[in-house]
């Protein structure tokens, strides 16, 4: 099972792996969220969603429906 | 004179762009709009050493190149357009030093422009608080321009700005990144096929739906010897674009620039840990909306009281000094009562602009949006809707186009359709003057009960807005690809120079747009109100003196009397008497009806014409107060503002459509009449049923 970016825990961090183009707004490419890219979990909001984010030191928020779009591996 | 050479200042936002504008202009700005659309133009003229002037223009924020709202739509066609007046000479690209990988990606896409670029690094003063540092002769090798470090917050920097924008000229205009290595074969063919264009210009022109020139889409696709390529081979090029750009980036980011990450110290994880928490996130939040209200609401009576007072004088005075006559009359009558209902507001509308101001300048309002986000999608908005419900409160129309950055067309639309639903500062006149006059001044458990009302009806037009924004997410068939992406800025003390000129111009700009509306309705008003067809109307004075003849009458009640019959029988009062059947049921009289009709132009203009149609010289409200309650309701006789008839009244203003400058808002912000038009017919609608039902049931 690969996880995403909305199974990570807060204070938690992954590895984004390569994603399908066609889920993924160009402008979360822009604001750094590329493959390779490391991502924390910083905060989330009741019921987990949206999430807040810091990919690749970019501070920013996504909904769960984007976040369950990015495969991740979590490091430990 | 000297030359003045052409300034684009382009940036992400939150990167401290517009202190830097303010910084190179100071107060020699203004403010305007795009021709056709209602994105801001800010503009000013900057004095550089050696008698020269530059031109700058503040582009809106973007990200990148890649446009996705009107806002950053309006950077590429200026940046693609060589003839456009503002064509810039030299681009200015805004960065934080803290951001500076994620902002380098507009710099290198505008330098691949051809387009001498210089880059400004803001925010300098943060770099030794997080342990950053900057070989900057290094940085300018290797993205072949001239870099300014500059800390807005400390005025440092600006001259050498100054200085790298004079000398514009050495700046080299190669490109960044080689576009053709993103298909070699397809970029080949490319440029055999417009051998005279930029080869990153194209590029643009083919994924952007945007004109420029004789140059656009369709052109580069009828060209016979090149085909360009489908939409979804075209978002994976985009996004290989974006890859190699930050590849780009991070190779010259390693060499230039270090992080000494035991130095960086922060406060930001300490602030989210409250301001963003489950539970103190929202009540911080609640308590700072409620101060707002308290500010917006109490604070600015004062201010508000003083205006209204030195209108009243100001009218006296015009009418006693000057000679008597239709001039005056039309002056003090019409024209300084009508400016006084545009100036008042001004109190209230700045005390939100300044804290809305405060809120973004200080980055918690992307800390709002992020913790309403969930909840207001259940009812088909976004997080950022809040920003637009929030603004409604004083006024619709810079809601309206604060909604601009919602990414999602169908939230959007939502929020444009039910912003004018909560309760504007154009209300709140109406609604004082009728909770004076039904609702008693008693307090019931230990509350004032007017002042529950005016709560409950602030509380209603909330709802009501969430209510609609339900009911048109269940029937809107708008298939939209929704996402959300929302910076979360590091938190700043908000820079005072920036609050003051926001403040300044937001205000002007409402004083200014609306004012012209609400001085044009009551001129109108004056005239129909002070002239009548027909013999009744001119033989007024004889009319009423013969009626009264036998009875004594003191002079003051004669001159009311054959004011209000003058009223009566002047244009205005037959277009009343034309209207009063649909009104006669939700307990109006024809002067009501009249004051209703004249406020579809503008709410607040209703208190104005009862003010002129009850024969009150002036705006004060006790005055109006006293005729409006001693008026006889025509049909069913006993006093026309009952509990019921105030009610209904308090019913139809909290839900109906009266405003034509929101309604031109919305037709420039959606682009067809269809959108304003509902609103119009569906909400008065709404406000009519409501009307008749409470008047109906409580009577």
């Amino acid at each position: 099972m690969s996880k995403t970016i909305a199974d990570l825990k807060r204070g938690q961090r992954g590895i984004i792996k390569e994603f399908s183009a066609e889920v993924i707004p160009l402008k979360l490419l822009e604001m750094g969220c590329l493959p390779g890219n490391e991502v924390e979990l910083v905060q989330m909001a009741p019921f987990r969603d949206p999430l807040y984010l810091n990919i690749n030191g970019s501070h920013l928020a996504i909904r769960k429906e984007t976040a369950l779009n990015i495969q991740i591996e979590i490091l430990p | 004179m000297g030359k003045q050479i052409n300034v684009a200042l382009i940036g992400n936002p939150n990167t401290g762009k517009t202190s830097v504008f303010n910084l190179l202009t100071g107060l020699n700005q203004q403010v305007g709009n795009y021709p056709g659309i209602t994105v801001e133009k800010k503009e000013g003229i900057c004095k550089l050493p050696r008698n020269v002037k530059a031109h700058i223009l503040d582009l809106p924020g973007t990200y990148s190149l890649n446009a996705s709202s009107l806002d950053e739509n309006v950077v590429i066609e200026l940046l693609l357009n060589k003839n456009d007046k503002d064509y810039p000479d030299v681009a200015v690209v805004v960065s934080d030093v803290e951001n500076l990988k994620r902002n380098l990606l507009l710099f290198t896409q505008i330098k691949d422009l051809e387009i001498p670029t210089i880059l400004v690094i803001n925010m300098a003063d943060r770099m030794s608080r997080k342990g950053i540092s900057l070989d900057i002769p290094e940085l300018e090798k290797q993205l072949k321009t001239r870099i300014a470090l500059v800390s807005a917050r400390k005025k440092s920097g600006i001259e050498e700005l100054k200085e790298h924008i004079l000398n514009y000229r050495h700046i080299s205009t190669e490109p960044c990144l080689n576009a053709s290595v993103m298909d070699p074969t397809y970029f080949d063919k490319l440029r055999n096929a417009f051998p005279n264009q930029s080869l990153y210009k194209l590029w643009l022109v083919i994924t952007q739906d945007v004109n420029f020139g004789n140059l656009n889409r369709n052109s580069i696709d009828n060209k016979q010897d090149f085909r360009t390529k489908d939409e979804s081979t075209l978002k994976k090029m985009q996004q290989k674009e974006t890859i190699l750009r930050y590849q780009f980036i991070n190779g010259v980011l390693k060499q230039a620039m270090s992080v000494d990450v035991n130095a960086a110290k922060g406060l930001r994880a300490n602030f989210d840990r409250i301001l963003t928490h489950k539970v103190w996130g929202y009540v911080i939040f609640f308590s700072i909306l409620l101060l707002i209200f308290q500010a917006i609401y109490d604070w600015s009576s004062y201010p508000m009281d003083f205006i209204d007072d030195s209108f009243v004088v100001l009218s006296e005075l015009v009418k006693q000094n000057f000679p008597a006559g239709d001039f005056t009359n039309l002056v003090a009558e019409g024209i300084i009562p009508g400016l006084g209902g545009i100036v008042i507001f001004i109190p209230q509308i700045a005390f939100l602009f300044l804290f809305i101001s405060i809120l973004e300048e200080s980055g918690y309002m992307s800390r709002v949006v992020f913790l309403m986000d969930r909840t207001m999608r259940k009812f088909g908005l976004s997080g950022k809707s809040v920003v637009p419900l929030v603004s409604g409160t004083a006024c619709a129309i810079p809601a309206v186009m604060a909604s601009r950055n919602i990414e999602d067309w169908k939230e959007r639309l939502i929020t444009i359709l039910v912003v004018p639903f909560t309760t504007c500062s154009a209300r709140l006149p109406v609604y004082l003057i009728i909770i004076a006059l039904v609702i008693p001044d008693r307090s019931f458990l230990g509350f004032n009960l007017q002042g529950l009302t005016l709560m409950l009806l602030y509380l209603l037009g909330f709802f009501m807005a969430i209510f609609a924004a339900w009911v048109l997410h269940k029937m809107l068939q708008i298939k939209s690809k929704s996402y959300f992406v929302i910076e979360m800025p590091n938190y700043k003390m908000p820079i005072l120079k920036n609050v003051g000129i926001n403040v300044l111009e937001k205000t002007k700009s409402f004083v200014v747009g609306a004012g012209k509306i609400i001085l044009a309705i009551s001129i109108i008003l004056w005239v129909l109100a002070s002239y009548g067809p027909g013999d009744e109307f001119d033989n007024a004075e004889s009319i009423v003196q013969e009626k009264f003849s036998e009875t004594y009458l003191p002079q003051e009640e004669l001159d009311n009397k054959i004011a209000s019959y003058k009223l009566q029988h002047s244009y205005i009062g037959n277009i009343g008497k034309a209207i009063e059947p649909a009104v006669a049921p939700l307990g109006y009289d024809w002067k009501i009806g009249i004051a209703i009709v004249s406020s579809f132009a503008a709410r607040e203009v209703f208190v104005g014409t009862l003010a002129t149609i009850y024969s009150v010289g002036s705006d004060e409200e006790e005055t109006i107060k006293a005729r409006m309650s001693s008026e006889v309701n025509p049909i069913l006789g006993g006093p026309l503002f009952t509990f019921a008839s105030g009610v209904s009244l308090l019913l139809f203003y909290a839900f109906a459509m009266q405003c034509m400058s929101t309604l031109a808002i919305v037709k420039r912000e959606t682009n067809t009449w269809k959108w304003p038009v509902l609103q119009l017919v569906a909400m008065t609608g709404i406000a009519y049923i409501a009307a008749l039902a409470a008047f109906q049931a409580l009577s």
